[in-house]
């Protein structure tokens, strides 16, 4: 299925693009975040343990458990801290 | 409430004209006390616009000094405040934008006790600040006062926005949104630059929402705005309280 990818903040400069059309088999949010980190570089490091972001999955929060369907859009952001 | 002189009927009349506010709601304005937390690039266009809106007592926390380098985005400031306390030249432009508002000037950072005790004398809190330790004890004496919470963030070209209010009950709070543990740095590097007029718009939408709250409207709140300022894009997540979350679901 596909999947239509969001980044935000940090994310985007990080990984080079604010969005991308996803092929994937994942099925799950978590299963999803597996995937990304296996790109390597900075996936594995922004989409690691003790970092904290936030995924929506049509612009609602959802959590490691969460489906993903076909056709989903899927954000993932960070909190932005400065001011 | 507060009876509006002549010179108010005619400063606010901008105001009076909105069905949505009208002569009640800008009373409620001049009886209102509101916290900023951070006089820099989110708490200038708010400190400008609260003055001008009316609303009646301000207090601004900020223990920075005005420097040069902060005058590209910190449009409370002047030439005229380079070496001077943020809060203090904030307070100066206020009131003489609007002599009729009083306006503290807290020249400190404010400790989680301090923070707590200022929360409680005032009707709305907005964090302006530029770090995650201390957005997260906002929020936590947002939660403890029940003080409602204005939140804006803005670095590099990307912004936040979110409306807490824990009166309301079963709604969320900012660590619900975003837990405390783990790493935040906003970016790679020790210092992230910022487009000037973005923290305009953030500190902009953050007044909007201040006023509303304050003029007698309930925000929409479990909703964080997210702006991109390079592709111009707004986008709107929804979220829920964290049943777990250890600042609100016990309170
Ligand atoms: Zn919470």
């Amino acid at each position: 299925m596909k999947l239509n990818m969001v980044y935000f903040a940090r994310l985007k400069d990080s990984f080079g693009t604010g969005q991308e059309s996803l092929e994937t088999d994942a099925t799950s949010v978590a299963e999803l975040l597996v995937e990304l980190r296996l790109r390597g570089g900075n996936w594995a490091t922004e989409l690691g343990h003790g970092k904290t972001f936030r995924v929506a999955c049509n612009q609602e929060l959802a959590g490691p458990d969460s489906a993903l369907r076909d056709g989903d859009e899927v954000a993932i952001f960070p909190p932005v801290t400065g001011g | 409430m507060t009876d509006l002189n002549d010179a108010a009927l005619l400063r606010y009349s901008r105001h009076i004209l909105l069905p949505e506010i009208d002569i009640e709601g800008q009373q409620r304005l001049a009886a209102s006390r509101v916290l900023v937390i951070g006089a820099g690039g989110l708490g200038s266009p708010v400190a400008l616009y609260l003055a001008s809106a009316g609303v009646g007592h301000i207090t601004l926390a900020d223990d920075d000094v005005v420097e040069l380098s902060n005058l590209q985005r910190q449009v409370v400031h002047d030439m005229a405040s380079l070496g001077l306390n943020k809060a203090e030249s904030a307070r100066a432009r206020m009131l003489a934008l609007n002599p009729d508002i009083a306006v503290r000037a807290l020249g400190e950072r404010l400790s989680a006790d301090r923070l707590l005790a200022e929360a409680r004398q005032h009707d709305l809190l907005l964090d302006c600040s530029d770090n995650f330790a201390t957005r997260h004890a906002v929020n936590r004496a947002s939660v403890a006062a029940g003080v409602p919470l204005v939140s804006g963030a803005a670095v590099r070209l990307a912004g936040q926005l979110a409306v807490f209010d824990p009166r309301v009950a079963g709604s969320p709070c900012y660590h619900c949104l975003f837990a405390e543990e783990g790493e935040v740095s906003d970016g790679p590097c020790a210092t992230f630059g910022v487009l000037s007029p973005l923290v305009g718009v953030i500190g902009s939408l953050q007044a909007v929402e201040a006023v509303k709250l304050l003029a007698g409207r309930q925000a929409v709140l479990g909703r964080l705005t997210l702006y991109d300022a390079l592709s111009g894009d707004f986008r709107q997540m929804k979220f829920t309280r964290d049943p777990a979350c250890p600042v609100c679901a016990a309170a």
